[in-house]
Parts: structure tokens; sequence; C-alpha cells
């Protein structure tokens, strides 16, 4: 039977009570028509157990301790509310409880005061569940006591208007959003792929972004480097970024990492980091970055463009291919030409740094299928997206079993010596 | 154009579509996808190289063995992990072939 719920504020408490004119007739018998707030509590008393905060203290402590549901609303438990609860408004209880105990597991209720707490007890009682107390004076006298309580992480008024659209998503969701927030991710180069990855993740709110880039704007960047401004030309990249990601978004905290990345600051640099996005334009960072993700298990998402064709991946740690199971080992110099040396078509840095976003929020979030396993190869002339099958290398120098992981002259291994300098022959 | 170019026959009736990445694209005449006939990978870049003998420079060594960072895949499966140069390759079949790319930021070698 449907009965609608309302709203009541009784001195210090708020009460959700139901009004008498849409209880059921068995219920309507034993309530009289009459009866007031303070009969409707006392008659509750004589039903349901009270349970002290010290009693419920020193319970919770014991292997045995009860489920302990709060059902204020959600304001008040966003305060504060009591270490392992679980949280039902009370408008919900009923509808929700099936989902949350068994009719013969020991349950306390609680709420600010203890009346809320002790009239939704009555109707679990009713509905079967007979092992129900209410807390006497409720989170308050909790509180007063010197408890220990919990204060959730909450997301301001703010936050919760500019990422309405978030937590709107089942998968994302405030708990979700709080993760971004939480997250830090490190950008490697603020160029074409970190322009866009930077901007969607500074709107996404990503509460740390690094940007690692030792270059300044150039007015030849601008064709893409969205983040860059033409006033910003001759500024640092990371520092410009900085600028526009701030003033996109203010919950951002931006590290500026001026410099290069080598084999000696890289793991000082992406220590702390929980993704990489790997948008370097060489093999040697490349090839470095792979090798330090492994050794620090610090997910790298993978993108690379030239012309008018980009790829992406996703590198797990040893929990799916690392870039050196895909490519053991770079192309010669004049096979690898960079964007300065061939173009780029400006747009597809957009495509390919926002799906490096897309990569790096699914992997804070923990949701989707990511690209690990996978490389997706976009030709932006034939707008066609070839997805690719990589699979863990067996023998892979970098993961394998076998394999010594240690850092290397990447410049010179990238240059071919002492590797296939022979065979540059073009 | 390249497309349209006829190689020498000699592999039978199969033939295939063969993806060449912008590296090499210079080497075949601009073009993103061939037709050659084959019915392995080897045969289908033997025909390749008999059209295009750049391109063979670029993806074999002096040891005639093709070079460990040029990538071949049938569809989407990497031929490393299938019959390595002697995969089937059949009518409706996509050989590609990747090399790695660096390019994204510019920052300096």
């Amino acid at each position: 039977m449907a009965t609608t719920a309302y709203d009541v504020v009784v001195g210090e408490e708020k009460s959700i009570i139901t009004p008498v004119f849409s209880v059921s007739v068995e219920t309507q018998m034993e309530i009289e028509m009459a009866q007031s707030y303070q009969d409707l509590l006392a008659a509750a008393r004589e039903e349901v157990p009270e349970i002290q905060v010290a009693d419920l203290a020193d319970r919770l402590s014991r292997s045995d301790a009860p489920i302990v549901i709060d059902v204020r609303e959600q304001s008040e438990w966003d305060e504060g509310h009591v270490p392992g609860a679980v949280h039902v408004p009370r408008g919900y209880l009923e509808s929700r409880i099936a989902g949350i105990a068994r009719p013969d597991d020991a349950l306390v209720l609680m709420c600010a005061g203890g009346f809320r707490s002790l009239l939704a007890a009555r109707n679990l009682r009713e509905m079967g569940y007979d092992n129900v107390e209410s807390v006497a004076g409720g989170f308050t006298r909790w509180k007063q006591a010197g408890n220990d309580y919990d204060v959730p992480q909450t997301l301001t008024p703010d936050q919760r208007s500019r990422y309405s659209r978030h937590t709107l998503i089942p998968e994302v969701g405030e708990a979700g959003q709080l993760k971004l927030l939480g997250a830090k991710v490190l950008l490697i180069g603020a160029g074409g792929l970190g322009s866009p990855a930077a901007y969607y993740l500074a709107a996404a709110g990503v509460g740390t972004i690094g940007l690692v880039d030792d270059d300044v704007v150039d007015a030849s960047n601008l064709q893409r480097q969205i983040i860059h401004t033409t006033d910003r030309v001759g500024m640092l990249k990371a520092e410009s970024g900085k600028i526009a990601i701030e003033a996109l978004n203010p919950d951002v905290t931006v590290n500026v990492h001026a410099t290069r990345i080598n084999r000696d600051n890289v793991l000082d640099i992406i220590s702390g980091y929980d993704v990489i996005v790997d948008g370097a334009d060489n093999f040697p960072t490349r090839y470095l970055l792979a090798d330090a993700s492994l050794m620090t298990r610090i997910p790298l998402v993978h993108a690379s463009i030239l012309r008018f064709e980009g790829h992406a991946s996703v590198f797990l740690p040893y929990d799916g291919p690392c870039y050196r199971c895909l490519f053991p080992e770079p192309p010669p110099p004049d096979l690898a030409p960079s964007c300065g040396e061939a173009g780029v078509l400006g747009v597809l840095c957009g495509v390919m740094g926002n799906i490096q976003a897309t990569e790096a929020i699914k992997v804070i979030l923990g949701i989707g299928d990511t690209l690990s396993g996978r490389l997706l190869v976009y030709d932006a002339l034939g707008m066609t997206f070839t997805e690719l099958k990589v699979r863990r290398d067996p023998n892979c120098p970098a993961c394998g079993p076998d394999a010594h992981l240690e850092f290397r002259d990447y410049d010179a291994w990238c240059a071919g010596v002492g590797r296939h300098l022979d065979s540059v022959n073009v | 154009m390249v497309r349209g170019r006829r190689p020498p026959l000699g592999f039978g009736e199969r033939v295939s579509t063969v993806r060449v990445p912008p590296v090499l694209r210079g080497a075949v005449g601009g073009v993103r996808e061939l037709s050659m006939p084959g019915a392995t990978v080897s045969e289908v870049l033997a025909s390749l190289y008999a059209v295009h003998p750049e391109v063979r420079a670029q993806l074999v060594g002096n040891d005639g063995e093709l070079h460990r960072y040029v990538n071949i895949y049938v569809n989407d499966e990497d031929v490393r992990l299938l019959g390595w140069l002697d995969t089937p390759v059949a009518e409706s079949d996509t050989v590609l072939i990747l090399p790695a790319m660096a390019g994204g930021a510019t920052l300096p070698r």
C-alpha cells in the first residue's frame, strides 16, 4: 500500500511521520485517530528496545556487532556518522531493508535524536524484523559522548553543480566524481596530445594534473596545441598549460615539471601519480616511460600521431601487455619521423588526446573496458577505427618473467647504437 | 591509381588488401591501401616488393629477415602469434603493416 511521507520538524529533530489517514486498516485500529506525536513515540518505546550509546560502542567492537542503519537525511549523514553504519533515509527504509538485512539480523537504527529511529524501528518490527533496537539520543549523543565518527568526503554545492552531468551517470556518480577529484594524472608533454587531454581531464575534475614539458610555446604549435594561446608564445608550455587549466577549473592543482624527463628524474617525477598519459613525440622518452611504468606499476595511457593517423592503447603493468610487448624495438630514426618533420593534422591531436583522457578517467574510476590488450588505429583520412589485438609477450624483454628491467641509454638505443645500425640502409 | 595497377601474378587468384602506414606511403605512391595477390603473408609481401621495391628496403634487413620493429597483422591478429610469414591470407583479409609511431608533443631530443 502506498503511503505518503511528510517531513515534520519537531523541536530540534526533523522527523518523518506517516499521517494516520494513509496507514492500513489494521494499523489504523491500533493507532487512535487523535494520537499525538508524543503518544506515537510512547507506543513505539513499548515495542522497541532502546540502546545507550555506550552499549552500542561496546557491541560494535565485538565480533557479533549489529548492523547500524542510519535513517537520517543525506545532509545529516554527510556531516558525520557512526563508522561502518549503513545509510538509508527514513523514507526509503521499508522499501530497501530487504537488500540490507535478513529478518533475524541484529539491527540498530539511529537518527539524530532517537525519535525517527524509534518510529522506523517499529515499522521494521511490523515487517518481521524482530531484533531491532533504536539508539537513545541518536547520533547527537553518540558524538557528545566522544565516540568516533566518520565525516564522508562530499562535493561542495559548487562542485555538485559543476559536475552534475557526471554525477548523473550511474557509473560515475558522486563517489566517482570524488575519486576523480582525488586522482593525480601526469601528462608527458603539454603539446598536441597533452593539450586536449589536459583540458578535458581538468574539466572532468581530476584533482591534480602534472605537466611535464621543458619546451616553450611557439607560433607553429597553435594549429593543434589548444591549451596555449597567441599571447603566451614564448612562455614555458607547462606554465601556459597551468594558466589555462586554472582558468577552466579552480578545483585542479597543477604541478609544473618544466624539465626534460630522463632516466635520472623519471622516478621522482612520476611517483605519487595514479596514471601517466604519454604524449611524447620521440622513442627514447616512450621507451623510458614504458620501463618506468613497469617499475612503479603506474598505468600508462599511450597515444601517438602522425599526419592523419593515430595509435592508442593502455598498458596496465603486469596486468596486460606493455609497450615493448607491442613494439619490442624502436624503428630507426628515418622510419620514425616526428610531427615536426612529417606534419600532423591538428584535429587528429584532439581525437587522440581525448581518447587518452577517456582511458585515464576509466582507469581512475575502474569502469568499462580500457584499450589494454588492444591497439586502436585511427585513420582520419578514411575515417576508420581499426582494432588490433595486443597480447602479453611471454618473452617480453621488459615485462616477461625473465626480464631484467633497468634504465638504459635510450637516446643511443633508439639511434640504433649496437642494435640495428647495420640495417639502417635506406 | 597505384591501387589499380595490376601486380605480376603468380600466386593464383587470391588477392588481399595491404594497408600501408603513413611512413611507407611515400614508397608506394602515396596510397593507403593496395590490392596484392598471395596465399600467405610472405607471398603478399613478395607481390608488394615486386611492385614497390623501396618498401622491401625499409621492412627487411640485410639478413633478409623482417625488422623487429615492424609488426604485421592479418586482420586484427599479429602474425607473430599466427604462422609468422607462412600465415595464410584469404581473399577478404587485410594485411596491415605497422611500425611504431613516436609523434606527440615536440619534446626536444
